[in-house]
């Protein structure tokens, strides 16, 4: 692959300087800015839901398709123990395992 | 600085070195793949401390391998990373008003770090979560990437181990316990799907943050509860 270094280490830049200001501009903000009590709640309501979208297309999606059988059903299965207030460890655990198995079984 | 890691629950840092495990091991493969598409070897690392968000860095470097622009692949980082916006208002009481911290913690918002602060009821915990999951994830994904890029090829292909479904069960396990209220999980449905039907039409990152219309649906249910009931 033939892309000068140049232009590598400055796109890095330019991804790292943004994404530092993405990350900043809330906590710098957020003295700033007075919300009112109810938005303030919405705010939780927010970064659940941006989680739950960010576990759904991560469990399902690879790139534009389907991510197959074996990672959703990993992810499942985490979702059932997870609810059923199973430890931590045991979820990650199980999510792993059961994609993994499945695959070793050539499910995809 | 201290304090904070005697004030975590032990159960909450065992959760969290098991992340910081599977991190590393992910950071190896983004190490040898990026070297093994022809990148220079010192890409990886430069990527990993410097923008330190696992999505974006593969895909800046899955562009590049694929032939785009260098400027192509960090406008697809940033769209990836803009989520980090209404991350950072959520988690601004988290990093307190202190200077330093409030600079240097802004690096540690991962999805990672931010899901695990929302998961612990008490402020102090919080806190702590927050800081002991970034410090360790940032120390173990730089370890990992740096052994990935020298290392070779031991582990190109964490699919084999299933760990591409642990990273969403992490998210999933705890994002959970939040979905205890009606509105906030009508929120989520409507947002889960607004993300799953958007994401074959627009640019990665964005499905999202179109998923935070799902909001929209709890405001609207919380001002209707107020109604008497039919």
């Amino acid at each position: 692959m033939r892309i000068s270094a140049t232009l590598i280490v400055a796109a890095t830049l330019v991804l790292a300087a943004g994404t530092y200001a993405l990350r900043v501009a809330g906590p710098l903000l957020r003295d700033k800015i007075e919300l009112p009590a109810n938005l303030e709640r919405l705010m939780g309501v927010a970064t659940v839901v941006l989680l739950a979208a960010l576990v759904a297309t991560a469990a399902l999606l690879d790139g534009d398709g389907f991510a197959g059988i074996a990672r959703p059903a990993g992810v499942a299965v985490a979702g059932v123990l997870a609810w059923r207030k199973a430890p931590f460890v045991v979820v990650i655990v199980a999510a792993a395992g059961t994609a993994a198995l499945l695959r070793l079984l050539g499910v995809p | 600085m201290r304090s904070i890691w005697r004030t975590l629950d032990p159960r909450v840092a065992r959760d969290i070195a098991l992340v910081c495990l599977a991190g590393a091991i992910v950071g190896a493969s983004f190490g040898a793949i990026t070297v093994s598409v022809g990148l220079p070897f010192w890409l990886p690392s430069l990527l990993s401390v410097l923008v330190f968000a696992g999505a974006a860095q593969f895909a800046f470097v899955g562009i590049l391998a694929a032939g785009g622009t260098p400027l192509a692949a960090a406008v697809a980082g940033l769209l990836i990373n803009a989520r980090h916006v209404p991350f950072g208002f959520a988690i601004a009481d988290v990093l307190g008003a202190q200077r330093l911290r409030r600079f240097v913690g802004s690096h540690l918002m991962i999805d990672e770090s931010v899901a695990f602060a929302l998961a612990q009821d008490d402020p102090k915990q919080r806190r702590a979560a927050y800081w002991m999951c970034g410090v360790g994830l940032f120390i173990c994904w730089n370890l990992g990437v740096l052994v990935g890029a020298f290392g070779g090829r031991v582990i190109s292909d964490t699919d084999t181990f299933g760990l591409d479904a642990a990273f969403p069960a992490v998210l999933l396990a705890l994002v959970l316990p939040s979905l205890r209220e009606r509105p906030t999980q009508r929120a989520a449905l409507a947002g889960v799907v607004i993300a799953l039907v958007s994401a074959p039409f627009v640019p990665a990152g964005l499905p999202v943050l179109l998923a935070l219309a799902g909001v929209l649906v709890s405001w609207r249910s919380s001002h209707a509860r107020k109604e008497p009931a039919a």
